[in-house]
C-alpha cells in the first residue's frame, strides 16, 4: 500500500534531477528494488503510472532492477541466500552475518529521449 | 538515450527528516520507541500497561498513529500523559514528517520516554525511519507462529519482539517456541519479551527493560 507514496517520492526526485525543459523527454526511470525491500514492483509501476498520468511525465515508465537477497557470513566467509530473508548462514548456520544486498530501494538513473532534449 | 545518474535512496527525504527528529530526541534526552505490529495485536494495551507501571518513575509522552479516529489518543489520555493523535486518512504507515509535525503539539520538555504507536500494519511501517531509538514489533499469539517468516522485514528491522496475549495460548493454534524460533531465524539479535496485557504477566520485565534504556540514555548525557 505504501507504493503510492514511494512513487510520489520518485517523481519528486526526477523533477529535482532533470532540467525542467527535459522532463517531457523522460522515457525510463530505473529503480533498484531489493527482494526484501518490502515493495511490490508491479504495484510501484502501477502507482507511478497513475500519478504521472496527464503530467509531463506521462508515458514514461519505471524500469525495475530486482536485487536478490545476499548474506555474508563472518564465520565461514561464504555468501549465501535464502528465500525467507533469514539472517542465518545457509552453509554453517551461524548468525554472525551481514546483509550484502536485498534491502535496497534506490532511484538509479533516468533515461531520456535525446531527440526531445535536442529540440528543447 | 541520454542518461541522468541519480543513485539516491527513494526514502532519502524521509531519512533526512528522521535524522532531524532523532537529533531533537537526543537533545531532549528522550528514549524513543516506535511500536509496530498488525492491527489488533495489543499495541495500545501495551502502551497503557507501560504507562500504568512507569508513570510514577518517569515522564512519558505518546504519539498515536491510526488511519482513522482518535480512539487511541482518548484511551491514552485517561492516564494523564501528553498524547497527540496522527490520523493518516488512509495512509498505511507513519512517516518522519508526520512525527515532526506532531511534535509541534506535544510537550516533550523534561520527558524521558516517547512512545510512538504506529499504524497497525506488519508491512509498510518497516521501511520508514521516524527517528526512534528502536522499533519494537508486537505480535499476539492469536496471529500464529508463522508470521515472522511471512513478514520478515518487520522482524529484520526491529530490535525487540514482544509476544503478547500469552494468556490465550491454551485456546489458539500457536506454538510459542516455534514463533520465537521463526523470529530469531529472521533476526538472531531480537530481544524477546512475552506479555499478557490482560493478566499483567511479563509486563514487569518489559518495563524494566524500558527503564534500563532510559537510564543509559541519561548517563550518556552526563
Amino acid at each position: 500500500m505504501h507504493e503510492l507514496s514511494l512513487a510520489k517520492d520518485i517523481v519528486e526526485m526526477v523533477y529535482q534531477n532533470v532540467p525542467a525543459h527535459e522532463i517531457k523527454g523522460v522515457k525510463f526511470v530505473v529503480i533498484k528494488v531489493g527482494q526484501f525491500s518490502g515493495v511490490v514492483s508491479e504495484s510501484l509501476k502501477f502507482s507511478y503510472q497513475a500519478i504521472t498520468s496527464q503530467t509531463d511525465l506521462e508515458g514514461s515508465e519505471l524500469e525495475i532492477i530486482e536485487i536478490p537477497f545476499k548474506l555474508k557470513c563472518h564465520n565461514c566467509n561464504m555468501t549465501t541466500s535464502n528465500e525467507f530473508g533469514m539472517m542465518i548462514c545457509d552453509e554453517c548456520g551461524s548468525s554472525n552475518t551481514e546483509i550484502l544486498s536485498g534491502d535496497e530501494l534506490q532511484v538509479q538513473e533516468v533515461k531520456l529521449n535525446i531527440a526531445v532534449e535536442e529540440t528543447a | 538515450m541520454n542518461v541522468v545518474t541519480i543513485e539516491r535512496k527513494v526514502l532519502q527525504k524521509n531519512d533526512e527528516i528522521a535524522a532531524k527528529n532523532r537529533e531533537q530526541f537526543k537533545k531532549n534526552n528522550l528514549f524513543t520507541v516506535n511500536i509496530v505490529s498488525s492491527p489488533g495485536s495489543g499495541k495500545t494495551s501495551l502502551v497503557e500497561r507501560t504507562i500504568e507501571k512507569l508513570k510514577e518513575k518517569i515522564k512519558i509522552a505518546v504519539i498515536e498513529g491510526d488511519v482513522q479516529t482518535d480512539l487511541d489518543a482518548r484511551r491514552v489520555s485517561n492516564y494523564h500523559v501528553p498524547v497527540v493523535q496522527i490520523i493518516t486518512n488512509g495512509g498505511c504507515h507513519l512517516e518522519a514528517n508526520l512525527v515532526k509535525d506532531a511534535m509541534q503539539n506535544l510537550d516533550i520538555e523534561g520527558k524521558d520516554l516517547l512512545i510512538i504507536e504506529n499504524v497497525g500494519n506488519l508491512v509498510c511501517p518497516a521501511g520508514y525511519d521516524l527517528g526512534e531509538d528502536y522499533k519494537i514489533v508486537v505480535i499476539s499469539v492469536a496471529e500464529g507462529d508463522d508470521k515472522p517468516l511471512k513478514y520478515p522485514k518487520m522482524f529484520m528491522n526491529s530490535k525487540v519482539l514482544v509476544i503478547n496475549k500469552i494468556d490465550l495460548l491454551p485456546y489458539v493454534n500457536c506454538n510459542i517456541n516455534e514463533l520465537k524460533n521463526n523470529a530469531l531465524k529472521i533476526n538472531p539479535n531480537l530481544l524477546v519479551f512475552e506479555t499478557s496485557c490482560t493478566t499483567g504477566e511479563g509486563i514487569d520485565k518489559w518495563c524494566e527493560y524500558i527503564l534500563n534504556n532510559i537510564n543509559s540514555e541519561h548517563s550518556e548525557k552526563v
